[in-house]
Parts: structure tokens; C-alpha cells; sequence
């Protein structure tokens, strides 16, 4: 079965979504993610999207879930590397986001996540 | 005698006395002298000429009962050219009409000559000629009015990209100052040119300076908002700057909420919180 990688970088995870997120996919991401936080005694979630030029509502929903999940795990969650035209489209559909933090790409998002639990 | 034989003599009427009818009708038209450069004389010589040479064949072929067939597709797309070219040169709608319309004159007089001993014939066949005049000038207004209409769609495009700018004011920090209306349409524009330039230069902080914008109502606000959303799923924060007294006012009074927005009175305020935000500082040289 399709899995996304999660790799782990120090006490950072990074999940990279390069293949379009279908529902399952999704699902199977969360369980996933979960998992290796808890196992990994990860600090912070770094999800890059810049790969994706289509996020729908429900992949919206899922990654301010997964935000919320990591959170009640002690993981910072920053979701990276958004295009404009998934940005517009998101806020078109009313989904703002507002748990989650967010970063232009990988490498402002490490450094977010590197100031905020130090 | 039938509208077909009608249109057969004319037609042929016409192609006889193509050639002074033509001249007649150039003469007519610059006896009225509308413009008097020599380019725009040849142009209109030209314009006649081409029109004239189509008429006999669109007529004979035709008829007069109406411009909309196949016969008169060369006629119309002549008609179409003649009047985007003068829309572009600023010519007035009377002008171009005119430019049909004198051919009366021209054509008459040919009909008067030729069928002198016919007065039954003279009379119907100016009236066919008159109302096919009519509706070939109303068609080129027509046409005037719809090349206008595309110069100003196109004008407003253009203004609607000119008055989007989005400048770098410092490393990490981005300005946008906004002049004139908010609408939907240019929020998408707006929206777009600052995440493409996020994403070009990779900043951090945005300022969106509304000086310019003379109004914030309620939908001005949500489209401030929307914009500030993205750049911030973009991982950009936005502060707006340059809140007129009456502005700020106006949103209170509204209710408008921009409790999770950064604030500042003038460009100057937003551009000292950013700079701190970036971790930069300027100093006075002592």
C-alpha cells in the first residue's frame, strides 16, 4: 500500500507530500504521524506541501487536525512550502488554518520550530 | 417589378458608375474636412474605395432585405475593420457613421441620372438603397461602440495591474500600498501578486498600507482579511499601516474585526514593528 515518508531530522520529523493526497492516503498519514511522534519523541512537525497544487477541503481539515493531534502530543506542527494558488484556494474555502503555523519553505520552518522550543 | 430585379439593376447601377459614385463620395467626405492629415486622407480614400468594390456583388447576391446573410460577410467584415481602425484613432461615433451615411448622397444622385425615365423604379430603388444604407451605418456604430468597449476592458485590466504593486522595502519585508477601491476582482490580483512575490523573495513580513483606499466597508475589511489569510498560509504576517482617523472610525463603528491583525496609524510605525520582527534595527548615525 502508498505510504508517505516521514524522516526524521534530529528531534524534528519531516513529512514531505510529493503524490496527490487522496482521502485514504491522508488517513494513513495521520495514524502514521502519530505513531512516530509518540515513538520518536518528536518536538516538532515539519509538513512540506510544496509539491501539491491541489488541496481540497478535506486536506485542509486534515492537516488542522493533524496540527491539533501533534499538539496534544507536545510536537509543534509548521506546514511549509504552500503555493499561492493553494493558499488562495483555501481561503476561498473559508479554511484559514488558524491552529497551524506556517513557513514560506523547509528551511524557515526548521528555523521557526528551532526558536519556538528553545 | 420585384425586390430581386431591384437589386439587379442597382447592383449593376453600381458597378457601372463605380468609379464616380467613388469619387463623388470622396469628395463628399472631404468636403466635410472631419480631419485634414494627408495619412488619414489616403486611409479614408482607401476605405472607400474597398467598400464601394464590395457593394455591387453583396447587393446583387443579397438583397437589401437584410445585412446578416453570407452575401454581405464581406461587407460587414470590411465595415468591422474600417471602424476598429477609426475606434483606435479616436474618431467620434458621428464620424464613422458619417462615413457611411454621406454615400447617400453620392448614390442617389447616380440613381437619379440613371433611371430619370423611370420614376417608379428611381423611388423604390432609393428607398431600398436608403434603408440599406441605414443598417450598414448602424452596423458600423455598432461595431464602433464594441472595439470602444474593448479598448476600455482592455485600459482597465492594464490600470487594474498598475495599481498593484508590491515592493521590497528590506530584506524579509514586503510593502503593498493599495490606492483606490478594494472590489473583489482586484483582491484577487492583489492577493496573487503578493504571494507570487512572497514567494520570490521569501519574506517574512508584509505591509499592506491602505492610505490610498478612500473607503473600508465591511467587504473591503473580509477582503483585507482573505488577503492577510493567505500570506499567512504563504508563512508571511501581515500588518496593515496608513488607517486614516475616519477609517479607523469607520471600522469600529462597523464592527468590523481586526483584533488578530497588527495595526499601525502610518507606513513608518508598520515598517519600525517589522524590522523588528526581522531581527534588523536602524540607527542614526550619531
Amino acid at each position: 500500500m502508498e505510504r508517505i515518508p516521514i524522516l526524521r531530522i534530529g528531534d524534528l520529523l519531516l513529512v514531505t507530500i510529493q503524490v496527490d493526497m487522496h482521502d485514504r492516503l491522508a488517513m494513513t498519514l495521520q495514524d502514521d504521524l502519530t505513531e512516530r511522534i509518540v515513538k520518536d519523541q518528536a518536538k516538532g512537525v515539519l509538513i512540506d506541501i510544496s509539491a501539491l497544487d491541489l488541496v481540497d477541503s478535506f486536506i485542509g481539515r486534515m492537516i488542522s487536525n493533524t496540527a491539533a493531534m501533534a499538539r496534544v502530543l507536545d510536537a509543534q506542527t509548521v506546514l511549509v512550502g504552500m503555493q499561492p494558488a493553494v493558499a488562495i484556494t483555501l481561503v476561498e474555502l473559508g479554511l484559514t488554518l488558524p491552529g497551524v503555523k506556517t513557513a514560506l519553505n523547509v528551511e524557515k520552518g526548521m528555523s521557526l520550530l528551532g526558536k519556538s522550543y528553545q | 417589378m420585384t425586390n430581386n430585379d431591384n437589386a439587379r439593376r442597382i447592383s449593376a447601377l453600381i458597378q457601372q458608375h463605380q468609379a464616380e459614385i467613388g469619387a463623388d463620395w470622396i469628395a463628399n467626405l472631404e468636403g466635410m474636412a472631419f480631419r485634414s492629415d494627408s495619412a488619414s486622407q489616403e486611409q479614408l480614400r482607401r476605405h472607400c474605395r474597398q467598400l464601394l468594390a464590395l457593394l455591387p456583388d453583396a447587393t446583387l447576391s443579397g438583397g437589401f432585405d437584410s445585412i446578416e446573410g453570407r452575401a454581405w460577410d464581406e461587407v460587414r467584415d470590411q465595415l468591422t475593420e474600417i471602424s476598429g481602425q477609426r475606434a483606435k484613432q479616436g474618431s467620434t461615433p458621428s464620424e464613422t457613421a458619417t462615413f457611411v451615411f454621406s454615400l447617400k448622397q453620392s448614390l442617389f444622385g447616380s440613381l437619379r441620372q440613371s433611371l430619370a425615365a423611370e420614376p417608379e423604379l428611381l423611388a423604390e430603388a432609393l428607398w431600398n438603397v436608403s434603408t440599406l444604407l441605414d443598417k450598414l451605418g448602424l452596423f458600423t456604430i455598432e461595431v464602433f461602440q464594441k472595439s470602444r468597449d474593448q479598448i476600455i476592458v482592455r485600459q482597465q485590466q492594464e490600470l487594474l495591474e498598475l495599481s498593484t504593486p508590491v515592493v521590497k522595502l528590506w530584506t524579509d519585508i514586503l510593502a503593498l500600498p493599495l490606492i483606490g477601491t478594494l472590489d473583489s476582482a482586484r483582491t484577487q490580483v492583489v492577493m496573487e501578486s503578493l504571494l507570487e512575490k512572497i514567494v520570490e523573495t521569501g519574506a517574512a513580513i508584509a505591509i499592506i498600507d491602505i492610505t490610498g483606499v478612500p473607503t473600508v466597508d465591511t467587504l473591503v475589511a473580509q477582503h483585507l482579511m482573505k488577503t492577510i489569510a493567505a500570506a499567512r498560509l504563504m508563512g508571511a504576517d501581515c500588518i496593515i499601516s496608513g488607517i486614516r482617523p475616519q477609517i479607523a472610525q469607520t471600522i469600529v463603528h462597523l464592527g468590523v474585526n481586526l483584533d488578530d491583525v497588527v495595526t499601525k496609524a502610518t507606513l513608518a510605525d508598520a515598517f519600525i514593528v517589522a524590522l523588528a520582527r526581522v531581527g534588523s534595527t536602524i540607527s542614526r548615525k550619531a
